[in-house]
């Protein structure tokens, strides 16, 4: 029999004391955070009981910020300073945005990403998307009562680095410990397998208010395993709202709208396609700025014809997916339905028809990848115990490559490669004598670098000088958990290595990172030097109490001496804690980590030997 | 480099981390099962609230077992692993020389694939790939033999380039199902 552990006092967290994570679905219409409470995922709702936050956020003169309900309520009044569906525009430029001339925004087109201009100054849509995940975290710790220790947040599967690249941003600009950026699809699938302890294969059709993914799934005793995933991240319920209002247009034959008509008109576009769910027919009334009186009425099947087409849309990545997954819809024993978008009489029977059965739709589709996402918060928070966590295998949605000659791509991770991944490629000089080569990083399936999108641009100087294809310059892709790329590149036939790391270009740096803070700040009467000191000191205590654990656990893998120099790294931690310096407690977290780099690498040499003696046994 | 990114690197061939025998017939399974295991114990989801040193082992380690998984699940790199543990370089880049009779078939192949291109035929295309996974299936039979029995990794290098091209040959096929659509 195994002896119980107990913990010194005070070093441990009681069971009961769980760290409390939260899931953060950041949608394109509505956003929502969820929690594990008591075992039982659940949405936090807001002080007065509604669980959805509209993914709106308005900025004032005075610099004071409107969202949610609040500033939903002034869109129509305030339409330039009123920013809705800003998912969007992360890590989009401005030609990447679609219907960008019929938003009434004051667009500026900075490299890299789309900004937008307002009574408050040039904003980013990072910086947008924080305001939002700032309220959801009020919410929560106003809830749960307490600082959050962590939060997985939601993006859509078909997310590209800049995108997924500009919602960790966003996360970090909010004050949160982002745990992990977690596919919608997969979220979803948490909450169904879970729900329903399924087994078997599963497709996931996420149509949201502005991306449609499609994430096909093998779930088996406790893995998920992502096979494939395909989608469209500028196809949602937003479009079918544009419909809606071209045809409102047309049948009033109205003359060119002003910013505050075309949202007036979208906020009945979207009233209507609502009502088309559950009733025949729907009636379309507005009085325009101009003094126009709109008064239409469209019927289910007028609503299916417009829109029949963006439905079809959706079905050509299903397919795609099927054909990379090597699978036949038949195959499918099961097809989860996902986002707002999905109640459209249309969608859900298009999709029955290509499956050949009938959708699930026993989750409410707005909280299903919240609730999915707060699990697995839970899990990565370390609230459960070992042995009841899942395992979850995701992977990249498209190839990362590298531009050759002739605006050639060289793909260097494919598609649907599970993630965390790395590879390695190597290129040569063009020129004799060359010492510099720059690299063009881009991802998208196309074999046209012009088609696909552009993340980073670097160079590798230093290279020795040589004959024209004799330097060995290998560049290494790595892919984290998150599904975000950092590349590497080193010369190393002469062994005078030249490196470079690159993070893609639309991530922010630090810099910009402490400025927008400071902005948020300024408004917020906050001290960004406490909340940086706040923030150490959160993570120095988690960092010890990792060690903690670790040392509970394997101590037997250490040295004495050893031993010595990690618990000196922590007391040196233990003693920084009090200090006002912040920077103090940095480095001392620094040097822990230094210090435990060997005890972890062993750690994980002994649990793929615990795992494989199990095997064996297992196999006997 | 860090500790974990050397050893994740310097270890053994692929079969070794899992545990398996050196063979291309291999237990898909059994590497499936002893992936999952593997994995439940590396993976970074399992470290996310850990300190930054396990963290990046975690990185380092399944980023390798993933590496290694894939290539021994696919025929094609699972036979030129087992071919470059044994000193063989299948050398996909330099060597393009086929036989004849093969080369006609490929040609045979890929006019049928354009054809059901240029008619829009799903139908042709579905029987095409019918035909090609049979293909592969036989293929895969004989690379079997070949090394696991005779032991001729010279002559299995020669299988896993046609094999190779059965593959690309498939990509294809796949992709024209976009172009139709």
């Amino acid at each position: 029999m195994a002896l119980l552990q107990i913990s010194e006092p005070g070093q441990s967290p009681a069971p009961h004391q769980q760290r409390l994570a939260v899931g953060i679905d950041l949608g394109t219409t509505n956003s929502l955070v969820a929690t594990v409470r008591s075992g039982v995922a659940t949405v936090l709702p807001d002080a007065q009981g509604r669980p959805l936050l509209p993914s709106i956020v308005r900025y004032l003169k005075d610099g004071s910020v409107e969202t949610g309900y609040a500033a939903q309520a002034r869109q129509a009044e305030d339409p330039k300073n009123t920013i809705v569906s800003v998912k969007r525009f992360m890590g989009r430029g401005l030609k990447d945005v679609a219907h960008a001339e019929n938003a009434p925004y004051d667009f500026l087109d900075a490299p890299g990403m789309v900004q937008l201009r307002t009574v408050a100054g040039v904003k980013s849509p990072i910086e947008v998307s924080a305001e939002i995940l700032r309220a959801l975290r009020r919410r929560a710790e106003a809830s749960l009562g307490g600082e959050l220790a962590g939060a997985v947040i939601t993006v859509p599967a078909y997310f590209d680095d800049a995108q997924r690249q500009a919602t960790k941003d966003a996360g970090r600009l909010a004050g949160l410990n982002v745990l992990r950026l977690l596919n919608e699809p997969t979220a979803a699938a948490i909450a169904y397998g879970l729900d329903n302890a399924s087994e078997g294969v599963f497709a996931v059709y996420d149509l949201g208010g502005g991306t449609f993914d499609l994430s096909i799934l093998k779930l088996s005793k406790g893995v998920f395993e992502v096979v494939a995933t395909s989608g469209d991240s500028m196809l949602g319920g937003d479009d079918f709202d544009q419909r809606l209002l071209c045809w409102i247009v047309e049948q009033a034959k109205l003359a060119p709208l002003s910013p505050r008509d075309t949202r007036l008109l979208l906020v009945r576009a979207r009233e209507a396609k609502e009502h088309l769910t559950y009733h025949g027919e729907a009636q379309i009334t507005a009085r325009l700025s101009t003094g126009e009186l709109v008064d239409l009425t469209i019927d289910t099947e007028t609503f299916c014809r417009i829109t029949q087409t963006l439905v079809q849309k959706s079905l050509v990545p299903v397919r795609k997916a099927l054909r990379d997954a090597g699978l036949s819809p038949r195959d499918v024993q099961g097809v989860v339905m996902v986002g707002g978008a999905t109640r459209m009489p249309q969608v859900q029977r298009a999709v029955g028809e290509l499956f050949g059965r009938d959708p699930l739709n026993n989750l409410d589709p707005d909280k299903v990848v919240a609730l999915g996402a707060a699990m697995q918060a839970n899990v990565l928070a370390g609230n459960k115990p070992q042995g009841e966590e899942w395992l979850l295998l995701d992977v990249i949605p498209l190839s990362l490559g590298i531009e050759t000659m002739g605006g050639l791509v060289e793909k260097i991770i494919p598609r649907n490669s599970t993630i965390p991944a790395a590879r390695a490629q190597e290129f040569t000089t063009f020129k004799d004598g060359q010492t510099g080569m720059s690299f063009h990083v881009v991802q998208g399936e196309r074999e046209l670098v012009a088609d696909c999108r552009s993340l980073a641009r670097f160079e590798l100087k230093g290279i020795p000088p040589m004959a024209a294809g004799a330097a060995r310059v290998r560049v290494t892709f790595q892919v984290d958990a998150d599904g975000l790329l950092s590349v590497s590149a080193r010369e190393k036939t002469t062994g005078a290595e030249a490196s470079v790391a690159v993070k893609p270009s639309y991530g922010l740096a630090d810099a910009d990172i402490e400025r927008m803070l400071r902005d948020s700040f300024s408004h917020a009467r906050e001290d960004v030097h406490a909340r940086a000191l706040a923030e150490a000191r959160v993570d120095a205590q988690r960092l010890l109490e990792a060690t903690r654990s670790a040392l509970q656990a394997d101590a037997h893998l250490l040295s004495a001496d050893e031993r010595r120099k990690i618990d000196e790294a922590v007391s040196a931690l233990e003693r920084s804690l009090p200090g006002a310096e912040h920077r103090a407690i940095k480095q001392a977290i620094d040097a822990l980590n230094r210090a435990t780099e060997e005890f972890a690498a062993r750690r994980m040499d002994e649990g793929i030997r615990r795992a494989l003696a199990g095997r064996k046994i297992g196999n006997l | 480099m860090s500790a974990a990114a050397a050893r994740a690197s310097t270890s053994s061939s692929h079969f070794e981390l899992f545990g398996l025998t050196q063979a291309f017939a291999i237990d898909l399974r059994a590497l499936e099962k002893a992936y999952r295991e593997i994995q439940a114990r590396v993976h970074p989801d399992r470290f996310a609230h850990a300190g930054e040193a396990e963290r990046r082992a975690s990185l380092q380690w399944t980023t390798r077992v993933n590496e290694a998984f894939q290539t021994l699940r696919s025929p094609v790199s699972r036979a030129r692993h087992l071919l470059e543990l044994h000193g063989v370089d299948v050398a996909f880049e330099t060597n393009t020389a086929m036989p004849q009779q093969f080369l006609m078939q490929q040609m045979a192949l890929r006019e049928a694939l354009e054809e059901a291109v240029a008619r829009k035929d799903a139908g042709a295309l579905d029987a095409l790939r019918r035909d090609l996974e049979r293909d592969k299936a036989a293929l895969e039979r004989r690379l079997a033999e070949c090394i696991d029995r005779e032991r001729d990794y010279p002559g299995a290098a020669g299988l896993v380039r046609e094999l190779q091209f059965l593959e690309k040959l498939a990509a294809e096929i796949d992709a024209a199902y976009e172009t139709i659509q």
